[in-house]
Formats: structure tokens, sequence, C-alpha cells
């Protein structure tokens, strides 16, 4: 097999904070290749989002530091990498959007100035010639008037719109990887599916792996090649899309997955959402065994004993419990 | 980067916004002035030389009888035609005496502020991108010290060790310089050193605070993250990204804390025998000269709303989303 295009293994970003460490990041295993579009799932708090920030080394240390583990990309680790180094592989080779488009362009300067910057420093072009090109990535992610809109401001633009500067931003030197971190949760459901389109979009024409990073299953089922569940800052679910839904071996994917709201069931027969019931453990010092133990209905005495290994129950599907 | 352009419009709306503040400055001033007791007159009255009637004569002659309004009306419509008053203590026109003084007043106070900016930003910025370090606690513990001591002391200390001990700078402020040439400028900015320096830290050491709190608040923003993940290093980050943002905030605290500097600098030029408005306005206060001290605190006045024009025209520099309301 073909080295993978980004490799983490064991990856922990722990953060000190007062009351101790928190492990928001305890041990991640995760590949992508080039060209895929892999889903990272999970819900608020499992680690997802500091994963996707540990790549690009996007974490304020202190309070944050890698624990252990690599972050290979092409075969070389990010980790030990000079600032320097770091800078000549973001946006250039990996870019990353966000989950906030809203707040996630700084208001003083135009949406031109701000794509051209990227531009101008990776690809080595003038400023002039710069803005030409920023122009051109605002036409490719399909904003109307491009040549004008170049010089409006960030608060000239509604959130969808923004969002698509963002792409437009992060796909300005054609990167390897994009990492998008929950890029359509802020937006209205309408919206949500034409930057997702637009991201399908742009990843046929760029030929990029994508990292989608997000909470909804509906998106990744629509989206994904391959999805890596994780719960409580560790990967528990690794698997080939149809595998996933198909046959999910992990109950926490389970449950995720009956949580999808479906129309034709819900609303006609009255039932309720189902729901997992509790929370994700405290991660200051999450419980010595399977992490999910507490909320799982299968829960059984070894499960408090160590933590499960991830195991091969099928061609390239993972789990990490011990059913 | 580029930087936009004000619009003429926006700056247009702000000069007619300061005609109705200062008018009404200039009402409020005027009614207190009229409420205070005393006026030029009053010292006739312990004058046994001058009978009870001469006075009142001269008071009908001036319009000091007239109700507050009609004072005020003559007033104004006198500064209008560039008329300022007459003081009857120096015997001369209010303007002559304020053109007199003011030059100096806005040298030192317009230096003092430049060294407070020019000290704040880059020690505030320095010590919010490392927070809690040696630097950053160093600079806290000065600025502390610098807002905490009144300008009345530091200044009375720099006298003591600058002038008595070590005779190295003038500590009366001289107006009447004889030299000539580039010993004329030499000597102007040995005596500014001291009160300069003294208005100057004092305003910059609670700057930096404000400038460290406000890049700490804009450090950690969405944008500055994007910024950082767009590979252009941290320097760049830091001057691009960060401090133009959040120099937004600072503009305004220098622009609100100017009549806090004006009424520094009064008591400032008091302790260097500074020649400026601010003597000007305590002596004229100490002998009743009401239109002096009705001219030098409408000045004052003018010039806080004059800098808060500048403030808000740097604003609509600094944010394109206020310019283009």
């Amino acid at each position: 097999m073909a080295e993978p295009l980004l490799d983490i293994r064991g990856l922990k970003t722990w953060f000190k904070t007062e009351d101790g460490m928190v492990r928001a990041v305890d041990g991640v295993d995760l590949h992508i290749d080039s060209g895929e579009t892999l889903g990272v799932v999970g819900e608020s708090g499992c680690g997802k989002t500091v994963t996707a920030r540990s790549v690009l080394k996007l974490i304020d240390m202190p309070p944050g530091r890698f624990e252990a583990g690599q972050i290979l990309w092409k075969g070389r680790d990010l980790i030990p990498l000079e600032a320097s180094e770091m800078n000549s592989i973001r946006a250039k080779e990996i870019a990353i959007i966000f989950q906030e488009p809203m707040t996630s362009l700084n208001p003083v300067y135009t949406v031109g100035d701000q794509i051209a910057e990227v531009i101008e420093l990776h690809q080595k072009l003038s400023r002039k010639q710069a803005l030409v090109a920023a122009a051109e990535m605002l036409r490719l992610v399909n904003i109307p008037n491009p040549q004008r809109r170049v010089h409006d401001y960030p608060h000239q633009f509604s959130g969808g719109m923004r969002q698509r500067v963002m792409i437009a931003m992060a796909l300005s030197c054609q990167p390897k990887l994009l990492i998008a971190d929950e890029p359509t949760t802020a937006l209205d459901v309408t919206i949500q599916a034409q930057i997702l389109e637009l991201m399908q979009e742009m990843k046929d024409r760029f030929g990029m792996a994508i990292m989608l990073i997000t909470h909804a299953m509906g998106v990744v089922a629509e989206t994904c090649q391959r999805v890596t569940v994780m719960y409580a800052g560790l990967v528990v679910e690794e698997a080939p899309v149809e595998a996933l839904f198909g046959n999910p071996r992990h109950p926490y994917t389970q449950g995720l997955i009956r949580s999808i709201p479906r129309v034709d069931r819900s609303a006609a027969k009255k039932q309720r959402l189902e729901a997992i019931a509790g929370t994700v453990p405290n991660m200051l010092e999450p419980p010595p065994g399977c992490r999910f133990a507490a909320r799982c209905k299968f829960a059984m005495d070894i499960c408090n004993q160590g933590i499960p290994p991830l195991k091969e129950v099928g061609t390239g599907h993972f789990v990490r419990c011990v059913l | 980067m580029q930087v936009h352009r004000v619009s003429r419009q926006y700056v247009i709306r702000k000069l007619l916004i300061m005609i109705p503040s200062l008018l009404g400055i200039s009402i409020v001033l005027f009614s207190l002035l009229a409420m205070a007791p005393g006026d030029p007159f009053d010292e006739l009255a312990t004058n046994p030389a001058v009978p009870p009637e001469v006075r009142a004569a001269l008071r009908a002659k001036f319009g000091l009888d007239d109700p507050v309004w009609m004072r005020y009306w003559h007033w104004l419509i006198a500064l209008l035609q560039g008329d300022w008053g007459f003081s009857f203590v120096s015997r001369m026109d209010v303007s002559t005496l304020i053109m007199q003084r003011l030059p100096v007043t806005l040298v030192v106070i317009g230096a003092s502020q430049i060294l407070a900016i020019a000290v704040a930003i880059p020690v505030g910025v320095l010590a919010a991108t490392r927070p809690y370090s040696l630097f950053d606690q160093i600079a806290n513990t000065f600025a502390f010290i610098g807002f905490s001591l009144p300008t009345f002391f530091t200044g009375l200390v720099l006298i003591l060790v600058f002038s008595i001990q070590l005779d190295w700078l003038p500590f009366v402020y001289r107006a009447d310089i004889s030299a000539t040439g580039w010993e004329f400028y030499w000597e102007h900015i040995k005596q500014s050193i001291m009160p300069v320096t003294v208005l100057g830290l004092f305003q910059g050491a609670a700057l930096v605070r404000f400038v460290r709190s406000s890049v700490l608040d804009v450090i950690r923003l969405d944008y500055v993250t994007t910024a950082r993940s767009k590979g252009i290093g941290e320097r760049k980050v830091i001057t691009r990204h960060v401090v133009r943002n959040a120099l937004i905030p600072v503009v305004t605290l220098v622009a609100l804390q100017m009549p806090i500097v004006f009424s520094g600098a009064v008591v400032t030029e008091q302790i260097f025998r500074v020649p400026g408005i601010g003597s000007l306005l305590i002596t004229s206060m100490l002998s009743n000269d009401t239109p002096v001290v009705m001219g030098v605190t409408f000045v004052s006045a003018c010039l806080v709303v004059i800098f808060n024009l500048i403030a808000d025209i740097l604003y609509g520099w600094l944010d394109p989303r206020i310019a283009y309301r």
C-alpha cells in the first residue's frame, strides 16, 4: 500500500489547566490517503477540533503540549519542525477552514487582501498579480461579481458567502489536504448543502484530500469515503463509509447512527429521537478502561480493565471494543 | 496591506457634530462662571479710593448686571468676530494672552502624548504576546508604579535628582531664551525633557496596561488563528492581524483621556513653572479674571473636541465597518 498523505500515530495533545492536565486528544491514530475524503465524527468535546488544529500546530503552547505521538506528513514528522518550516507547509500543503465564518476573517482588511496575502507569500507573486488571482478564486467559489467583491470587507458578506471566501483562501495555493473543521455547523441548512457541494466541486477540480470534521452523520454519509469515529480523545471505530453505516460495530457508533433524525419514521409514528444517555467523561481523569463503558448498554466487567485495542473486523474496518 | 480611505462624507458629518457640542460646552462653562462668586470688580470693593457708585457704574458699563443669557449672547457674538474679551488684570486682549501661552502647552502635551504612545504600544504588545513572562511582569510592575505615582510627586523627584543633585537640566522653564540657532532649540529641548517625561510616562503607564489587555483580547480571536494557518509567520500575524485591530479601542482611550491630560498638564506646568495655558488658568482664577478663565477653559474644550474628531477619523481609518455606516 502506498504511503498515506497524512498519518497521525498515537497523538496525545494535552492542555495544562489550573485543575490539572486535560487529555483532549489521548492517543489518536488516523490516516488520510491522497484525494480521499475522511470524515471525523464524534460529539462536542471529543477532541476532533484539537486533532485538526494539532496537524497544523495551531494549538497555543502553553497551555497545550504534544505529549506523545507523531504527525507524519508525506512521511515527515511535523511535531519537531521549526516554526519557519511549519509555515512553508501551512496553506501551501495543508489548509484549514473553520466553523465560524463570521469571525474567521479579519474585519479590517478586504477579502481580496486576505486571500492575496496567502498567494503573495506562497506563490511569490506581486501584490497586484495576487489580487487578480484572488478575484479568480472568488469566481471559482461562485461569488457573484468577483472583480468588485474582491475589494469588499468581510462585514459586507453573509455567513455562507464568508465561508466561500474562506474556502477560496484555503484553496488559493492548491493544498494537498483541506481540513474542514465543522464548516457548515454555523450555517443554515440550505447554505450547508451549497457549501458541501462547493467543497466536493473544488475537490474534483484540485484533487486534494479532505479531512471533514463534523458531528452530522448525514453529511458524512453523503461526502466521505472513510470515517473515523472519535470518542473522548480516542478513535473508537474506523471504516469505509458503507461498512460504517451498514455494519457499525462500536456501541457508540451505533448510537450515533440511531440518533440521525429520519423524516419517514419519527414524524409519522411520533417516535422519539433516540439519544445516547449520559455525557462525555471528564478528560482530567478519564476512566481507566473503555471510555464509553459508563454510557454503554453492553458494558461488562472487562470493559473497565484497560483500554481495548483497535482490532480489525473487516477490510479497513477497525473497532476499539471487546465485543 | 492596503488601507482604505475614509469617506469625505464621514469626516464632514463628524465636523458638523462639533458645532452643537462646542455651543453646548460654552453655555455650560459660561453659566458655571456666572454662578461662581467673584468678578473682576470685586477687588474694587475693598479699595477705599473707589466709591461704590463708581463701581456700580463700571459694572453697568461692562454689562455685568445684564441677565446671564444676554451676557452669553454678547460674548458669543464677540467671539465669532474674533474678540475673546479683555483681561482686566493683565490689561491685554484675552486672545493675545492665550496665543502667547498655547504653543508651549501644545508642544509639551503633544510631545508627552507621542512619548506615551511610543512607549506603550511596543511594550504593551510585547507583554501581551508573552503573557506572564519575565518581561510582562516587569512591564506590569513599572506600569503600576507609573500610574500610581501622581505627577506632582514624580515631577519633584525628577527635579531633585536631575536639577539639584546632578545639575543636568534646568528646573524652571524659561520662555525668554536669548540664544539663537541650534542653541535656542537645545535649551528648549533641555527644559522640556522633565515635564514631557513626567506627563508622558504617567499617560504611558496607563496605556501599557490597556494595550496589553486589548492585544490579549484580540490574539485569541478566530481570525488570528486563520492568519496563523496561512503560514505568514508569527511576527506578521501580530503586526498585521493583531495590533491594528487592538489599536481601535486604544484610540478611544487616548481620546477620552485628553481632558485628563489637560488637567495633568495644569499640575505639571505649575511644578516646572511652564508658562503654558495651565498656569495662565490658575493665575487668572486666583485674580478673578473671568474673561481669561472663560477663554482658557473654552480653548481647552475646543482642543478636547478636536482630539475627539481626530480619534473619530482614526477610528474610521482603522475600522472600515465604522466609516461605511
